[in-house]
């Protein structure tokens, strides 16, 4: 086990490329186990690096490989913002940012039923996760959790802006102890919904002089 | 005479028709593979490897409701990593165990009140004090006496 952990050690920290290869004997009493995050990909006996980034750990036995890109992933329970497109039958068709749309049921939401629909209407944000999403099925995505309750899931956002930012920046702005959120935290209060699509959406309540004061700030440099 | 197939012989059949549907299913004859599979886990998502928060946020109370679910949904977190220790973290009460305590007493008194028949609850009030009751009723129970002419 502990050879196991050593040959990973010795390259935490170090830039790896697709290729790169961790071969150990298994032991053979089933204890322990490793997880491998993104990047790497178990193969036969060895783990693989299949992207190029910086080998992360984390304790006890998590490993994966730290790289940044703007392709969106669609992947199972992530949450995101979705733009509602369109509204057919039952179902509201929602832009995630994927190669494909996401389906949204009219039943996913908190307290609905087939009288009390929601209210959704076609351009509305949501905030919703993903129940189906891998590469051969359409994705779908509810606003509801597995007990039914909405946990900040659903329609939001009547004012506010939605932009687009990198996979990466979205991941530094989401850790636990994010320095960027506590900075910004520091400037004035406001709301920020983000999205694991690369959509963030804020919204705040500035009069115009603090808002050009603010920008003032900015194009000094002294922020 | 038969009307339809007996149980036993649905039964067969059932069982017939799972051999062969599980006959047809094609798996992988690799034990070893196998045993090798619950050993590397993979993971697709950065969520759990970074332990990313929730993605709704506030600040300076923007949004108290979200600012709400934030606590909720981060230290649901943080139970779940903190399952491994044994600390038993008290929860924040809106009442003290006292006051609970108190309550639980009167309640448990007046749902027996409610019950009993109405030569009891008599009985009841008298023995209020006795709180262990330790006074057992030793008076014979008053059943109906069949009038003599």
């Amino acid at each position: 086990m502990d050879t196991v952990h050593a040959c990973f050690e010795e390259k935490i920290g170090e830039v790896l490329l697709p290729g790169d290869v961790f071969s150990f004997r298994l032991p053979e009493s089933g204890d322990g186990s490793i997880k491998t995050g993104p990047g790497l990909r178990r193969n036969g006996e060895e783990v693989q690096v299949y992207k190029s980034g910086i080998l992360r750990h984390k304790q006890p036995n998590m490993y994966w490989i730290d790289s940044q890109q703007r392709r969106v992933r669609v992947l199972d329970s992530h949450h995101v913002i979705g733009i509602v497109t369109a509204k057919s039958g039952d179902i509201f068709k929602v832009d995630v940012g994927g190669s494909e749309q996401a389906s949204l049921s009219y039943l996913a939401f908190e307290g609905a039923t087939k009288r009390n629909r929601p209210n959704v209407q076609v351009g509305d944000l949501v905030y919703g996760q993903f129940t189906i999403a891998n590469k051969d099925m359409e994705p779908k995505l509810v606003c509801i959790d597995s007990c039914g309750r909405a946990n900040g899931m659903g329609v939001f956002g009547a004012d506010g802006l939605l932009f687009k930012l990198s996979l990466g920046l979205m991941r530094r702005l989401l850790a636990p102890q994010s320095e960027i959120a506590k900075d910004l935290e520091k400037i004035f209060p406001f709301e920020l919904v983000v999205g694991m699509n690369g959509r963030v959406w804020s919204c705040e309540n500035m009069t115009s002089q603090q808002r050009q004061t603010l920008f003032k700030r900015v194009a000094e440099g002294s922020l | 005479m038969q009307r339809g197939l007996d149980a036993e012989l649905k039964k067969q059949l059932d069982e017939e028709e799972k051999r062969i549907i599980s006959d047809e299913h094609w798996f992988l004859d690799l034990p070893e593979l196998k045993a090798k599979e619950n050993y590397i886990i993979e993971e697709r998502s950065y969520a759990p490897c970074e332990d990313l928060v929730f993605g709704r946020m506030s600040f300076r109370g923007f949004n108290p409701e979200v600012e709400k679910l934030m606590l909720l949904m981060n230290t649901h977190k943080e139970e779940e990593d903190d399952e491994e220790e044994d600390n038993v973290s008290r929860m924040e009460t809106d009442i003290t165990d006292e006051e609970m305590a108190r309550r639980y007493e009167s309640l448990v008194e007046s749902m027996r009140k409610k019950f009993a028949k109405k030569r009891d609850r008599s009985a009841i009030t008298k023995n209020k004090e006795d709180v262990n009751c330790n006074a057992v009723d030793n008076r014979p129970k008053k059943a109906f006496l069949k009038p003599q002419y």
